[in-house]
């Protein structure tokens, strides 16, 4: 059925926003290589645009996508091969070209979003280029929105992304997802990267506030796709924690923008929908295997978000969760955490003792946090000027602006 | 696809792998047609360092850098992709005491090497 031009046209960019990043997967895998498979999406939707409004949208539009895709850049390399270097890559696409299986068949698995994921998440890749390649290719975001996201300049961003790519390509990082085997040493570089993803647009709250929110979204979306073809329970666990977390980013801040704490907010404003899945997806992790790091502090989160205020708070429950949480990953972040925890659970005094311990150890003293709590402890005690002082410490350290008004806030209230 | 394994030890731990451990992993791994050469080297102290500048061939002691691992020995391995290569980086028998390099071959872009 023929469609009028501008019908098409809408229709292509809505089909372009849901579906191209799937195109772009199977794409890598049946061209092994992204630079080529990007070449191959721009040609597809590109051919799309010029046929469809006079031959109507096929049955299986995805499935036509990659076909031309592929046809186009095959063609593009058979001429290309003609005139300069060859190499590895264009070998193996044209291998791959000549005997695999027409699509429609079994090249349209949805296997290949998560093939993607593994190769943009190897652990052979830094951290900071696994992130920066995830949201580009597998969320589909242009550089310049991960750029402002990250408060990094453009050019740095798509340094980072084309060192990488040609890394993958280089030493050949495979395009597959790992054997059973495998996945324990694997899994992690993913679940981090997700991790750090749904950070980045959670904790800081400088920049962008829409882009950040936006990648929260993207980093839960990500962690769904995983789960859905790969149910660990470390997945269930991730997907758990980060949606417990993002139930409260309305409490989070107020209309100034500034920053709410736990015991100060508004817990009406907490997304009931995402804590309920939140809940049940944690209890799942538990139940499912030993529980892993993520669902541990999905446990903790989930604790937090069913209690009706912080007085109201299991503390005794949360002191052990951080126990059971520093015997996996032991960590000074955590025992900080923990120690907050039993300032709760048995007085300040008691949490103080261990933040000053831990304060001894001197790993933590470029960390804003833990003079905050120290001050915090402080002040709830009557040690004003200790107070004060290690507000002071605290405020040298914070980088975020509303982190750093609620520092200069609690200064003030000590007088 | 060739990878190098370069393997990295530091001065203590120069000794720590018993040469006939190396012997019995190389011998594996020759015999699973993965190896393609492996050799483990004199200390640094023994190396030359050879530069040609305007034509002139100058000599002198020791290596490039002073770095705190030195180059030890080396595998030059034939591997499916980096997985495969990490997987036998991972068995060389110094990696407890020191570190391996894992570094992709290429091939010199000169029209005889090219497919086509």
């Amino acid at each position: 059925m023929a469609m009028d031009g501008p019908a098409a046209g809408a229709a292509i960019d809505a089909l372009y926003r849901r579906e191209s990043r799937r195109v772009f997967a199977i794409l890598v895998r049946v061209l092994g290589d992204f630079e080529r498979a990007e070449e191959g999406l721009h040609e597809a939707f590109r051919a799309a645009l010029e046929q469809w409004p006079a031959s109507g949208m096929p049955a299986n539009p995805v499935a036509w996508l990659v076909s031309a895709g592929r046809f186009k850049v095959i063609d593009a390399l058979r001429r290309e091969r003609r005139f300069t270097a060859w190499d590895d890559a264009a070998e193996a696409a044209l291998a791959v070209a000549d005997t695999s299986p027409g699509p429609g068949e079994a090249v349209l698995l949805e296997d290949d979003r998560l093939r993607l994921i593994f190769t943009c998440c190897h652990p052979s890749l830094a951290e900071e280029a696994r992130v920066a390649l995830t949201l580009r290719e597998v969320c589909g975001l242009a550089t310049e929105e991960i750029a402002r996201a990250f408060l990094v300049p453009a050019p740095t961003l798509a340094q980072r992304i084309v060192r990488a790519k040609a890394k993958i390509r280089a030493a050949r990082i495979p395009y597959e997802v790992p054997e059973r085997d495998a996945l324990p040493a694997r899994l992690p570089a993913v679940l981090r990267t997700i991790y750090l993803v749904f950070n980045e647009g959670y904790s800081a709250t400088a920049g962008d506030d829409l882009m950040r929110r936006d990648l929260s979204e993207e980093a839960i979306r990500l962690a769904r796709l995983v789960r859905d073809l790969l149910p660990e329970p470390e997945v269930a666990g991730l997907l758990a924690l980060m949606l417990l977390q993002e139930s409260r980013r309305a409490a989070r801040s107020d209309a100034r923008g500034d920053l709410v704490t736990l015991e100060d907010q508004d817990r009406a404003l907490w997304d009931r929908a995402r804590i309920a899945e939140g809940c049940t997806l944690t209890r799942l992790a538990l139940a499912t295997g030993p529980a892993g790091p993520y669902a541990i502090q999905a446990a903790i989160a989930a604790v937090h978000a069913e209690a009706a205020s912080v007085a109201a708070t299991d503390w005794p429950q949360i002191v052990g969760l951080y126990d059971v949480l520093l015997h996996l990953e032991p960590s000074p972040v955590v025992e900080l955490n923990r120690a907050v925890a039993v300032a709760m659970r048995d007085g300040a005094a008691a949490g103080l003792a261990l933040v000053d311990a831990l304060a001894a150890r001197g790993e933590l003293e470029r960390y804003h946090l833990l003079h905050a709590a120290r001050a915090d402890l402080c002040r709830r005690l009557g040690r004003t000027a200790e107070a004060a002082l290690a507000y002071r410490r605290a405020l040298e350290l914070a980088q975020q602006a509303p982190e750093r008004r609620l520092l200069r806030d609690r200064l003030e209230a000590l007088g | 696809m060739k990878y190098l394994c370069l393997v990295y030890l530091s001065k203590d731990a120069w000794n720590a792998c018993p040469d006939d451990h190396c012997h019995e992993f190389a011998s594996a791994l020759a015999a699973s047609g993965r190896m393609i050469a492996a050799e483990p080297l004199h200390p640094v102290d023994t190396a030359t360092t050879v530069r040609v500048r305007n034509g002139q061939v100058t000599m002198t002691d020791g290596p490039f850098a002073e770095t705190k691992e030195m180059l030890a020995g080396f595998y030059l391995v034939d591997a499916r992709d980096l997985n495969e290569a990490v997987q036998i980086a991972a068995q060389i028998p110094p990696a407890k005491n020191g570190s391996i390099e894992v570094r992709p071959v290429r091939t010199l872009d000169v029209p005889a090497l090219r497919g086509a």
